[in-house]
């Protein structure tokens, strides 16, 4: 009787909702309508009638043409206000008070191909969300939307260049601050994953950084000596630009591209970071005389040939068997010979790489040698590989095609949903501290003061 | 090169905002104690620049937030939010008498922050910044859609808010300048009301037959409104200014088709030969022409020519009349138009009347007459053609800076309760609180 009771105010105020709205439909707003990715909103639903049960939802369609949504089931106060960024969700994509729920807990459409990622290849234009407001929980799609609006988040802050690199070689985009600089700058790398990803280095442009997004797989470089001038040369690039201060570049890299990182700060004679941000942090660097292309080629084949574990969604996890690679030491780059303040960045869910022994070992190795001081660690339960910044999806699993093979296979990278987003959430606004207090605070400049 | 100085840094929250929301600029990272000018600069329309700046002291952390330390001088002075954009003004050198008026409102305003050593006056142009950033100002929210109207004859543009609908409607009128501006119906299908920008002055009509449109014309923007699918037909309300006001009240008060849910006049007047077309109420202001004065800068006021305020019947719009909530606003220093004199008026009649509960009259000491959405530069004066005089007068519209750019901040944020009250019935809006 009391359920009957609750469903039946249910389906009157759904009634009465469904009269006001042919008058007087419900206002919806976001605030701010347009921001970067990285900032928060507020979502804020109006005039519906008291306690009337409702869906806030986002759709976003992306680039690949797919459709990715979330959303949140509420219901409203007695002056007919739903608020995302104070009230709970009762259930949906994402339950609790998460204001922006409506973005991290995002996943493709029932009915979409599966493994899918999503990823924004062209930064120059927004990321258009469209925010919903339906009527009742159940069922909700089943009629048209009551209000909606749309809301642009971006990549590159307002006034932000945008340059094709393709000099010495190298290939990659140059992100540069609006303003006279002179700027930090940042070599950005992503992973094994491959193509040209911009979204990182543009976001960390807006942030005051001249970054560059690095190429560098599938290059096939000829030796390893030439793929390491190829890091310095792109590092020089940043390095010797009019707007860059030359003793305030860092390097940023991800999975794969923090191995790039760990060695360039290890090994280079020629260039000197002024700090790392190593996310997922690899140091597997076996045998000299390979390549990272080809030690990365290599890593995946024989995670394959060895039918490395796959689960039972059949899934491919890299995790354990390169385990086994890393225990051996001559497989690891020296990162007790690196001299600049380092980040490391990881998931203790991550079932792509073992970051978390990687880490350990990376701990220990500059404990060893007595650079303990340069060494800051985040590590975060429950959260995968792809650690991203702030309200971008998790996915736990994704599509992934073999460089050489076009075989597809489907990695596991880990995390949990809501755990994952926080992580992404919390390690960005301390990755941007980390840089800011190095590149543009820094040591030299207290002295001088 | 100093390494000191390249390592401040200055943001501007949100980098792209609408018009009327406000940001916080933030110098972080310089010496504590350091002396700083945070200049805003911008390029308008028409190729000329306006400039803003303030000066500051950064505190022990080598910060300067503008929203809560104050501009010890500069163009504004004080703890001022928005101060680097109301206070923009030509830079020295630009010609006279200009006014700041977007065209293209399909393009943000940029304009360019940036912080200076030192506590500057002049000669920005040859310094160096220590850092800038650039700021996006629209008059469009994503999703809104800008849909030109020729239908009947009319010569409009009307925007509809993202989303499905069904949206109130608005009727929106500008003043004895003619022309189509967009500006203020964008913003306001931002807000969520289904906003026409009318011509009714220079429209394609009048230019090709050199005739003034009559009543129909009016009616016909009503139809159009009303009978659009995404549009609440039984929710429309109509906002002028100026000239505008006249056309709102005629309309509001007399037209058998229009019956609005909310009336909102902006420095305007109620005398008007009542049953007059437009263009009789026109020829009306012109036959006092003779009453013009002019200041000690040879900038013409017109706001005598409507006064003193007939006591005549036929020449005032029966304000006893109205069915529907009015909302006046009124700069104490129009020198264009007595809004004041006929505020008084009105609320008198609507008293004897007795329909007095409709009237809602904010009044604003030292604003001018061009009260428009807020954060943009007061003018004081510029150069004006009406429809009728043939050339260029520079025209005092009054007001002082600072209070009048108060007053624009304060009244749209009221107009738009107003409107959110009278069109969607809503209750405690909450979502204006940002502004």
């Amino acid at each position: 009787p009391k359920q009957w009771a609750v469903l039946k105010r249910d389906e009157e105020c759904m009634k009465l909702l469904s009269a006001m709205t042919q008058v007087v439909p419900p206002i919806l707003s976001v605030t701010p309508c347009r921001a970067l990715v990285d900032e928060k909103f507020k979502v804020l639903v109006e005039n519906l009638p008291p306690g009337c049960p409702v869906t806030v939802r986002s759709l976003h369609h992306s680039e690949d043409k797919d459709d990715w949504e979330a959303y949140g089931h509420y219901v409203s106060d007695h002056s007919g206000v739903v608020s995302v960024s104070e009230d709970l969700s009762y259930g949906g994509t994402y339950t609790g008070k998460e204001p922006m729920g409506l973005l991290w807990s995002m996943r493709p459409v029932p009915g979409s191909r599966p493994g899918l990622r999503l990823r924004k290849m062209n930064v120059c234009t927004p990321m258009l969300v469209t925010i919903s407001v339906h009527s009742g929980h159940e069922g909700f799609r089943d009629q048209a939307p009551l209000a909606s609006v749309l809301t642009e988040r971006w990549y590159m802050a307002p006034g932000i260049r945008r340059i094709n690199i393709n000099e010495q070689g190298v290939q990659g985009t140059l992100f540069i601050p609006p303003g006279p600089g002179p700027f930090p700058g940042l070599l950005d790398m992503w992973g094994g994953g491959g193509g040209l990803l911009e979204s990182r280095a543009a976001l960390l442009a807006s942030h005051g950084y001249v970054s560059l997004a690095l190429d560098y797989l599938g290059f096939d470089q000829e030796s390893e000596n030439l793929e390491f001038k190829y890091f310095e040369t792109a590092f020089n690039i940043i390095k010797d630009h009019p707007q860059v201060m030359p003793d305030r570049v860092g390097i940023f890299g991800l999975s794969l591209g923090s191995l790039v990182a760990v060695t360039l700060a290890a090994y280079s004679t020629i260039v000197k970071p002024c700090c790392i941000v190593c996310i997922s942090c690899n140091h597997y660097y076996p045998a000299r005389g390979s390549t990272v292309t080809s030690k990365f080629e290599g890593v995946t084949r024989w995670v394959l040939s060895l039918s490395a574990r796959v689960n039972e969604d059949n899934q491919v996890i890299w995790k354990d068997v390169a385990l086994e690679f890393i225990t051996d030491p001559s497989n690891i780059a020296e990162v007790g010979r690196i001299n600049c303040p380092t980040l490391l960045v990881n998931g203790c869910d991550d079932q792509n790489w073992p970051t978390v022994e990687t880490a350990e070992d990376v701990a220990r190795l500059m404990r060893e040698a007595g650079k303990e001081h340069l060494l800051s660690r985040l590590a975060y339960p429950d959260t995968g590989h792809l650690i991203e910044p702030p309200f971008s999806p998790h996915f736990r699993a994704t599509t992934f095609v073999m460089r050489s093979s076009k075989e597809k296979v489907i990695l596991l990278w880990g995390g949990q949903t809501k755990p994952h987003s926080d992580a992404q959430e919390d390690s960005w606004r301390k990755i941007l501290s980390f840089l800011q207090f190095h590149l543009y605070c820094g040591p030299n400049l207290k002295a001088k003061i | 090169m100093d390494r000191k100085q390249c390592c401040v840094k200055l943001s501007v929250q949100p980098s792209r905002g609408l018009m009327d929301e406000k940001f916080i600029v933030l110098v972080q990272n310089a010496l504590p104690g350091s002396q700083l000018t945070i200049r805003a600069l911008h390029q308008c329309e028409d190729g000329h620049s306006w400039e803003a700046f303030g000066h500051y002291t950064a505190d022990t952390t080598g910060t300067i937030n503008v929203s809560e330390d104050p501009s010890i001088r500069g163009t504004y002075s004080g703890v001022e939010q928005m101060g680097l954009l109301w206070s923009l003004r030509p830079i020295p050198g630009s010609k006279p008498g200009l006014r700041m008026r977007k065209k293209n409102i399909q393009t943000p305003m940029e304009v360019t922050i940036s912080v200076y050593q030192g506590h500057q006056t002049e000669g920005f142009a040859d310094l160096v910044p220590l850092s800038g950033v650039v700021v996006e100002r629209w008059y469009m929210a994503p999703g809104v859609r800008r849909i030109p109207v020729t239908e009947g004859g009319l010569t409009a543009t009307l925007f509809l808010p993202s989303g499905p609908g069904p949206f109130p409607g608005l009727l929106d009128l500008w003043g004895g300048g003619g022309q189509l501006v967009e500006y203020r119906a964008a913003l306001l299908a931002s807000h969520g009301f289904a906003s026409m920008a009318i011509d009714y002055l220079t429209s394609k009509f009048t230019m090709e037959t050199g005739k003034m449109v009559d009543n129909q014309y009016f009616e016909t923007a009503y139809r159009v409104l009303q009978q659009h699918p995404q549009v609440c037909g039984s929710k429309i309300a109509m906002i002028g200014l100026s000239f505008g006001t006249s056309m709102t009240l005629k309309m509001a008060i007399y037209s058998e088709v229009i019956k609005l849910s909310a009336a909102v006049c902006i420095s305007g007047s109620h005398v008007q030969p009542v049953e007059g077309s437009v263009e009789e109420i026109m020829g009306f202001f012109q036959k006092n022409a003779g009453k013009t004065r002019f200041n000690e800068k040879n900038e013409a006021i017109w706001r005598d020519l409507l006064l003193p305020i007939p006591t005549d019947p036929s020449l005032k719009a029966d304000v006893g009349r109205l069915q529907c909530p009015l909302l006046l606003v009124v700069g104490e220093d129009d020198q264009n138009w007595p809004a004041q004199e006929s505020a008084l008026d009105i609320k008198e009649m609507m008293a004897r009347a007795g329909n007095s509960h409709l009237l809602t009259v904010l009044s604003y000491p030292n604003a001018g007459h061009l009260i428009e959405p807020p954060y943009t530069p007061h003018a004081r004066s510029s150069t004006f053609k009406t429809v009728e005089i043939q050339e260029k007068v520079m025209c005092l519209w009054g007001g002082q800076t600072v209070e009048h750019s108060r007053a624009q901040e304060d009244a749209w944020k009221k107009i738009l309760v107003f409107l959110r009250e009278n069109l969607y019935g809503g209750r405690n809006p909450t979502s204006f609180s940002h502004l």
